[in-house]
């Protein structure tokens, strides 16, 4: 059978079409020239802005604040919700599948705009502590979900044979699950935090006086219009994301040849 | 009898956390959209007291039912065009070499990790009325000098489609890889077309693979609010931007809120014919698993 070229061609083009306006930004941001249309030299002087805007770091600290505790009330959330979804079969494991699964595919200005009617209607003020709480509640379910498809994987009968050697449940649980959904759990807990970091229109809907995050930042810094120093702040945020993915890569690598061995 | 009760309480003890969470945070403040849908606003940017008609009433702006189809049709075609182009590139990778695939595979998922806002902010200043792309064009004399590439609804559905993608590749990946070929060679063998294999063949050994890339580009597409924002103009709004202006420029909540139930309406027909059909599926793969 002769292999059509159309695939390979049209695959390069579409990861050549994801890559080249990031590649441009990046190139923009060591742009002398402010609207990016030719290159008037090389310069770090949006760095060097960068660096001295006060407000960036704010915003900084507080997506770190808010992506630190939403991921460490949905990863022990969602584990829980994991176990007893694989654990129980039932009407309350149906109820619970729907409640884990919809928000998934529930648009976020949805969920947005939903929480920020609820604190209105309860007269919760709006600040960080909505903030964390709406982001958890939307981590949940990815969280869950990666713990659950570590847990399909999971030989069952290394439990049964725990408890036939006399082992108890919360031992069993502690020794012998936890451990080995472990990298579901870890990757599920990554998952949340980039996705806390990097979420925008729920923060947008649930944020007060205060709670500025950093893509919040970035969304009054586009609407304003100050786009040389966007570029250099995504220029280090690319920089840190690729590194990070680079780093789990090579370390889920070298685990897997331990695996083998 | 005791026994039970205990596992009872047991499954009730790991399930109430992530149950009780999400319904407080998720499920009441989705049926909360439905309740606020019926009351008034009040002049200081919350709500008011009392139940009323009025504020459905307000959803029959005449600027609604363009904006509405605007999101439908710009939702719609946004799928078939991210559909058409993640076939083919989900068969290569699927097909590729191992060390191929990988890379293939952690190019596609890499722009997934980055962040959505730069994504799009990185099109706004390619499509800048001083940026590159509009030079390239104008020196191919491709546009004219006084064109705009940014901020219609052309711009809207690039970027979408841009956005998209990965997320309708990686579903689509997955079932291509599970797809058995040697079905494509026996229907060459009896005599099929090339064409008429893969339509009728592989197009419908991937079909869930294509329900889910269907609803994961669609369902985000009509939810679209920002992209619509950064890069489209007054004749691209969708309805995520008339919630969003209602909600921070008029201060009105119910009249946003109103809006929101439409919209949650016309999501759930298509989620809820998804998970019936999700459900058939996990039924049938996990009864070996019950038997423990």
């Amino acid at each position: 059978m002769r292999k059509s070229k159309i695939p390979a061609i049209l695959t390069w083009s579409v990861l050549l079409f994801f890559y080249l306006p990031i590649a441009l930004l990046v190139l923009n941001s060591f742009n002398a020239s402010k609207t990016g249309g030719n290159w008037g030299g090389f310069t770090m002087k949006w760095y060097a802005q960068l660096f001295s805007a006060r407000e960036i770091w704010g915003a900084l600290k507080n997506s770190l604040l808010v992506a630190t505790l939403a991921t460490a009330i949905s990863t022990l959330l969602g584990t829980c919700a994991a176990i007893a979804l694989h654990r129980y079969k039932g009407k309350i494991q149906n109820t619970h599948y729907c409640l884990v699964y919809v928000p998934l595919v529930v648009p976020e200005i949805l969920l947005g705009i939903s929480l920020l009617l609820f604190f209105v209607a309860l007269r919760i003020e709006l600040g960080i502590v909505t903030m964390i709480i709406a982001h958890a509640t939307f981590c949940v379910s990815y969280v869950a979900m990666a713990v659950l498809s570590r847990l399909q994987d999971f030989d069952n009968t290394i439990l049964e044979a725990s408890r036939d050697l006399g082992a108890s449940n919360w031992h069993t649980t502690r020794k012998i699950l936890l451990p080995n959904i472990l990298p579901g759990i870890v990757a599920g807990a990554l998952l949340a935090f980039t996705l806390s970091i990097d979420d925008f229109v729920i923060s947008f809907f649930v944020a007060g006086p205060g709670s500025t995050t950093l893509p919040i930042q970035i969304y009054s810094m586009i609407r304003r219009g100050s786009m040389p120093l966007i570029n250099a702040l995504s220029t280090i945020l690319l920089a840190i994301t690729f590194l990070v993915i680079l780093a789990v890569q090579l370390i889920g690598k070298s685990q897997n040849q331990q695996d083998r061995h | 009898m005791k026994l039970k009760t205990k596992n009872i309480l047991k499954e009730l003890g790991l399930t109430a956390p992530s149950l009780l969470w999400l319904t407080v945070f998720f499920l009441l403040p989705t049926l909360i959209i439905f309740a606020i849908s019926f009351k008034p606003s009040d002049p200081l940017g919350g709500v008011g007291q009392g139940w009323t008609l009025r504020t459905i009433l307000a959803l029959k702006n005449p600027n609604y039912p363009e904006i509405i189809w605007r999101t439908l049709w710009m939702s719609a075609l946004t799928t078939v065009i991210t559909l058409l182009v993640s076939i083919p590139v989900a068969y290569h990778i699927a097909r590729a070499r191992p060390w191929k695939r990988d890379l293939m595979l952690l190019l596609t998922i890499l722009p997934f990790w980055t962040s959505f806002l730069i994504r799009i902010f990185a099109w706004k200043s390619v499509l800048h009325p001083d940026g590159l792309l509009k030079k390239a064009l104008l020196f191919c004399h491709l546009i004219s000098e006084d064109s705009l590439l940014l901020y219609r609804p052309g711009t809207v559905l690039l970027v979408m489609v841009y956005t998209e993608l990965p997320f309708a590749i990686l579903p689509l990946y997955a079932a291509v890889e599970k797809f058995d070929f040697s079905l494509i060679e026996a229907a060459l063998d009896l005599g099929a077309g090339k064409l008429r294999a893969y339509i009728s063949i592989f197009i419908p050994g991937i079909k869930n693979g294509l329900l889910s890339a269907c609803l994961m580009v669609l369902i985000p597409g009509i939810g679209s609010y920002v992209i619509p924002d950064v890069v489209g103009g007054i004749d691209s709004m969708m309805i995520g931007n008339v919630i969003a202006q209602r909600t921070f420029v008029d201060r009105n909540l119910p009249h946003a809120s109103a809006l929101a139930a439409v919209m949650t309406i016309v999501m759930f027909l298509p989620l809820l014919y998804f998970l019936k059909g999700k459900k058939h599926e996990d039924g049938s793969a996990t009864p070996a698993k019950e038997v423990v």
